[in-house]
């Protein structure tokens, strides 16, 4: 069975841009080994040949006309929702270099 | 005692002038703040629009539409232009999220006349089975308010149940339309994947979240399907497959039609008053004049664990838009733009979201991709096939909704992997993107509501909707009212 380590559980974190603090890191590794122990019996099942599937009821491409959206939301209500300051219809992030 | 009544019967008052569209949404809302106290179901409240809107469908005059002037709450991941809808998480709370546009459901709605009250409690983003993960706190049962609603649309359904609205909107997918109706007395669909469009609605797992209402009873809840379905240009994965008069076949009965009990779905130590009720049900179909017949759904045990890859995986990545820039929550002096989005995230999603998460990021980094996401895909072509086969034999299948009735505030805190068990009867359909309704078919011993589930092949909500409503009329179940 998948056993996540204090470490595992930090390096996940990271990739998932979120942040456990060291009181938490033990509970999610109990919890998130618990889940990957209850998900491991799909491995059981003999899944050769078998197709995955995505989309479920097989629609694919869904085409519409070629108008343009005259019902567009402005685009100073989309950057009204930011709490980060607007510079010239732009939203300024911190840098990515600090 | 308007707030009593059906769909079907406000209606009708509306067209013969008894009463007003205002006097029904006052009456919602007179009720919602004698009663919501004690149950927690709803969120926001968009009572004083709700009134302007009411007047002016009164001056205007009802239209023949039966929704015309008749009040609903819809659950908080529904976007509504101005409205507040945080997912009922501290991500969207803390900045008050109210989105710009409308979603496509609660525009449909606007345009039969239909009036929004506000937003019910869920878990965060949907992520649950009891209403307790959100950032409101728990929704209670009304039938015991020491239990749970059930989840993720337990405000929805406890909304309903308390006769705080006519009807609300709902998101199912992993059970979470049939799961609290079944708890809470209440009858809710998921419709098709792809019968109801997903636009505007906050996003969980994209390809297995469906729309779809909780009303009194089955008869509203074809009206407000019917209002709700059909394709929509602004969500590619609805389908054009032609959406059929639900009223007109509504009445039709169920003689000769073959019903499927899948002897997986009674397994040994199930609760035994669940399973007399739903075999009782079975009986009051068959005197009705459908057969039954026992049929086989051999993948059923991996439908919940499939769901546990898939869902995950699907929310590692929408969750991804939550990063503190375009919307949400907001921390201040950043050391740089990873340190903004690990902190804006890690103080604004809850425990169960980041579990999510981080399942999901685990299954699909780089190695483990094939052997959890690829093949839970694989598992879920053998369930959809095994209803495929099921459905060469029968019309419909019935099943509970849930093992147990509702169960108690905290009895599942800290163990993940019990609460997901609450889904076991739920996610087979899920995988193999079918409608399936739940429709009270008793009570337990402790005066708590029992569901009975009815399925159908894709795109069949029609006859879904006609065994249920064929059950409901020969019994007096859904006549039962919650003393709160």
């Amino acid at each position: 069975m998948t056993q996540l380590s204090a470490d595992q559980v930090r390096h996940i974190a990271k990739l998932a841009r979120l942040q456990i603090s060291d009181s938490e890191v033990e509970t999610y590794a109990k919890n998130l080994t618990a889940i990957l122990g209850y998900i491991d019996q799909l491995q059981e099942v003999d899944t050769s040949g078998v197709e995955p599937t995505a989309q479920v009821t097989g629609t694919t491409n869904m085409l519409r006309s070629d108008e343009i959206c005259t019902e567009k939301i402005p685009p100073e209500s989309l950057l009204g929702c930011s709490a980060l300051p607007i510079n010239d219809d732009q939203i300024e992030t911190p840098s990515a270099h600090g | 005692m308007l707030h009593t009544l059906t769909i079907t019967q406000a209606h009708a008052k509306l067209k013969k002038k008894d009463i007003s569209s205002e006097e029904l949404v006052r009456a919602c809302i007179d009720r919602t703040e004698a009663v919501d106290k004690s149950i927690n179901a709803i969120v926001h409240r968009s009572f004083d629009r709700a009134l302007l809107e009411a007047k002016k469908i009164d001056e205007q005059g009802v239209t023949s539409h039966p929704l015309c002037g008749i009040p609903y709450f819809a659950k908080d991941v529904y976007c509504e232009e101005g409205v507040p809808t945080t997912a009922c998480s501290n991500i969207l709370r803390n900045k008050n999220y109210c989105p710009p546009f409308d979603s496509t459901t609660t525009k449909r709605l606007k345009a039969a006349g239909a009036i929004s009250l506000g937003k019910t409690n869920t878990d965060e983003f949907t992520m649950g089975a009891s209403t307790e993960t959100s950032c409101y706190g728990v929704t209670r049962n009304p039938w015991d308010t020491t239990r749970v609603a059930g989840g993720s649309s337990g405000g929805s359904a406890a909304a309903v149940a308390a006769d705080e609205a006519f009807f609300a909107l709902a998101t199912d997918t992993g059970g979470s339309i049939r799961q609290p109706a079944g708890y809470c007395g209440m009858t809710g669909i998921r419709p098709t994947y792809g019968r109801t469009s997903r636009y505007g609605v906050m996003s969980m797992a994209s390809s297995l979240d469906t729309i779809g209402p909780i009303c009194k009873n089955i008869e509203d809840l074809a009206i407000v399907l019917q209002a709700i379905a059909g394709k929509d240009t602004m969500d590619g994965t609805t389908s054009d497959t032609a959406v059929p008069d639900y009223h007109a076949t509504l009445k039709n009965g169920v003689k000769g039609m073959k019903i499927g009990l899948p002897k997986e779905y009674f397994i040994d130590g199930m609760n035994s008053e669940v399973e007399g009720a739903v075999r009782e049900a079975a009986k009051a179909l068959v005197s009705l004049g459908a057969t039954m017949h026992e049929i086989s759904l051999p993948h059923t045990k991996y439908a919940t664990p499939c769901y546990y890859v898939l869902c995950p995986c699907e929310v590692s990545s929408n969750m991804a838009r939550y990063d503190g820039v375009r919307y949400g929550h907001t921390v201040e002096n950043p050391a740089d733009l990873l340190d903004y989005y690990v902190r804006v995230r890690s103080e604004g999603f809850g425990p169960e979201v980041k579990r999510r998460i981080m399942i999901g990021t685990y299954a699909l980094s780089a190695g483990y991709f094939d052997a959890y996401y690829r093949q839970a895909q694989k598992i879920r072509t053998l369930i959809k096939q095994d209803f495929m086969e099921a459905y060469k034999k029968v019309d419909v299948i019935i099943s509970p909704v849930s093992p147990t009735p509702a169960f108690k505030v905290g009895a599942h805190e800290n163990d993940p992997v019990a609460m997901y068990l609450e889904d076991v009867f739920l996610d087979g359909q899920v995988m193999a993107g079918i409608p399936a309704l739940s429709v009270n078919c008793g009570f337990s011993n402790d005066q708590l509501p029992i569901g009975l589930q009815i399925m159908g092949p894709q795109w069949g909500e029609e006859t879904v909707l006609r065994a249920a409503y064929a059950y409901e009329q020969a019994t007096e179940w859904h006549k039962q009212k919650p003393s709160l």
